[in-house]
């Protein structure tokens, strides 16, 4: 199919910069997802490879090809849009076959990539039907449809299922991998949704104000994130204030001290501790902690803690040892990745020793259900 | 008190002064449509009597006036022609109105306003003052030119609403599908919109089909259309014929009103608007 790269790509509207100097690969027949808060410039990204933005700077390529100075109509990219794909005054039929009679195909031929762009979708019957008498859902299938009967070197989505219901998204966003994996087609997906995003790609780009903050996979986005933001976005994640001892050798955040991932680390100099629910763990030896509400999450259990010196920390736990609300506990962290000048150090791993550690008096603990487990 | 002794006094009283309130309504609103209609159909009508003797003479009168049938003929050319006119100048600008940034956007759309913001009879002089010096008076081209200044407000402005109203995420598809921008314009954009653009027309045809004091101005004495003759008409002869050409004149409106909520209640344009 294709490979798409965007090299040094910027565009500004008035004075706000949507996106700066923004350089990626979307590698043949990936899913990339574009992921972040709303504002990060994910969508202008995205109408700029698909011609509906012009860049101020930089330059769009497919396998090798410079499409920034055409038109959409004559870029090989397909686009689905958020809401208002279908256009109301045509059947399904003639909104699909919109683009393949441009190309001048004849009648039957064009027929028959209806018909089979439909059943690929699973809407093999609604050809006669207009957009107004589908569900939500069936619309958006439509509009995929739509997209991929042109058969497209790269498929643009921007938010196509942020409109539908949480249970149909999920059912969508399972059916759109499973399609692009069958296709193998390079895509595009733009997404607020950090676990749709973490769910359906092959590697998410976290972007915020305009720029790339990590491109990695899903899995190593979770576990390895690489700015305090992408720790923050991605999953969720306790971030605590804390403070170098230097004389003592730790980091202490609230109650807990932590082991100086540095001794170079200035005294006094303000890091930030973020930490996993699962890898703070209840343990009678660890500071202690006033539990606030207990909720039950299906497989396992989330605590709201009061930490004195910290504020509220949410943890995971399963459901062996259920903690009673209002009840005095100890909570210990097994690992914790540091925040210096908002680049990441982990501690508390004994499994991966990181160079920079001397020792580490926090007790090994088995990962917590990561990603996977969840 | 009353109210508790007496509910259905009260209940009686709200429902009587509902229905007196519609009945005045109605013959406020119908009233004088009737008396027109009874007009249009009197013969001779006396004191004691109630209602005119039925005749149709007033009827063959009208029809029968060569003015008459020069004047509907000359309206039945030049409404269409202004309204059709200014739909090719107006659905362009109008849909620049909607989509396109460029200088001075709001001023120009407001002065389109201004024609109707003051009294048209000082406009309609000095257009005729033109019209002298460009040899158009007493023509057709004259009092088309005339209508069209009450046709381009109508044709602007609902137009315009009904343009931005059409999310641009539509045109995009099209484009993205490969029409280029004149294509997504006529076969996306343009049916999409059909609907307002519709009713535009229906208020230009009916603004430039009713136009009489500029048309007095630059058509007289060959150039007179239906509602221009109607001053003639009512000045000159009995009460029942300016009734029968009322009913005359009232007709094409009302034929093109049927015929635009039959259409415009029609299929998927009433519900495909939203999804």
């Amino acid at each position: 199919m294709a490979r798409l790269d965007l090299v040094g790509l910027s565009k500004r509207f008035g004075l706000h910069a949507a996106v700066r100097d923004f350089t990626l690969e979307v590698r043949n027949g990936e899913l990339m997802c574009l992921l972040g808060p709303s504002g990060c410039g994910k969508t202008t990204t995205l109408r700029m490879i698909g011609g509906f933005e012009t860049p101020d700077a930089g330059d769009i390529r497919i396998d090798g090809r410079s499409v920034v100075a055409l038109p959409p109509e004559r870029r090989p990219t397909a686009m689905v849009f958020q809401r208002y794909n279908l256009w109301p005054h045509m059947t399904v039929e003639g909104n699909i076959a919109f683009g393949l009679r441009l190309r001048r195909l004849p009648r039957a031929q064009v027929d028959a990539k209806v018909r089979d762009v439909l059943t690929l979708v699973g809407l093999p019957d609604v050809g006669r039907k207009y957009p107004h008498q589908l569900s939500g859902g069936q619309q958006q299938r439509v509009a995929v449809a739509r997209a991929l009967v042109l058969e497209p070197q790269l498929l643009l989505l921007d938010e196509p299922f942020s409109n539908l219901d949480a249970r149909l998204r999920v059912h969508m966003r399972e059916e759109v991998k499973q399609l692009q994996r069958e296709i193998g087609i390079t895509t595009v997906f733009v997404t607020h949704d950090q676990e749709e995003a973490l769910t359906i790609a092959d590697r998410i780009t976290v972007m915020r104000d305009g720029v790339a903050e990590q491109v990695d996979t899903p899995s190593r986005l979770y576990a390895n994130p690489q700015t305090l933001f992408v720790a923050d976005f991605i999953g969720t994640m306790n971030v605590l204030p804390a403070r170098v001892h230097r004389r003592d050798g730790v980091v202490a955040a609230g109650p807990w001290r932590l082991p100086l991932p540095d001794p170079a680390w200035p005294d006094e100099a303000e890091v930030s501790v973020a930490v996993r629910p699962e890898d703070l763990v209840i343990d009678s030896a660890g500071a202690a902690a006033h539990v606030r509400r207990v909720m039950n999450l299906g497989h396992y259990l989330q605590v709201l803690a009061d930490v004195p010196g910290v504020g509220v920390v949410r943890l995971f736990t399963d459901k062996e040892t259920p903690p009673g609300e209002g009840r005095e506990i100890g909570v210990r962290i097994a690992r914790a990745l540091l925040f210096k000048d908002g680049r990441p150090v982990e501690v508390g791993r004994t499994d991966s020793p990181p160079a920079t550690m001397s020792s580490t008096p926090a007790p090994a603990a088995p990962r917590g259900a990561g990603l996977d487990g969840r | 008190m009353s109210g508790v002794l007496w509910p259905w006094a009260a209940a009686a009283f709200r429902r009587a002064a509902g229905a007196a309130a519609l009945l005045a309504l109605a013959s406020f609103i119908l009233g004088p449509l009737l008396t027109l209609l009874v007009w249009a159909f009197a013969g001779t009508w006396l004191f004691p009597n109630l209602l005119p003797e039925f005749s149709l003479r007033w009827w063959a009168f009208v029809l029968g006036n060569a003015d008459v049938g020069k004047a509907i003929r000359m309206s039945l050319l030049s409404a269409p022609t202004a309204t059709l006119i200014s739909a090719v100048i107006c659905i362009p600008a109008a849909y620049a109105f909607a989509r396109l940034e460029f200088p001075a956007k709001r001023a120009l759309l407001l002065s389109f306003l201004s024609a109707n913001a003051f009294p048209k009879i000082g406009l309609y002089v000095s257009i005729a003052t033109l019209l002298y010096r460009l040899d158009l008076m007493d023509t057709f081209t004259g009092v088309v030119l005339i209508q069209l200044v009450n046709t381009l407000l109508f044709m602007i402005w609902i137009p315009t609403g009904t343009f931005r109203g059409i999310n641009r995420n539509l045109e995009e598809a099209a484009r993205d599908a490969g029409a280029g921008p004149l294509r997504t314009f006529f076969q996306i954009t343009l049916p999409i919109a059909l609907p307002g653009i519709m009713v535009a027309g229906l208020f230009a045809f009916i603004a430039a089909f009713d136009e009489a004091q500029g048309t007095l101005i630059v058509g007289t004495p060959n150039h007179m259309t239906m509602p221009v003759l109607m001053y003639n008409l009512v000045l000159s002869y009995p009460q029942p014929v300016g009734a029968v050409f009322s009913i005359l004149l009232s007709l094409p409106s009302l034929v093109l009103l049927l015929f635009a909520q039959r259409y415009l209640r029609a299929g998927y344009l009433a519900a495909g608007y939203s999804l």
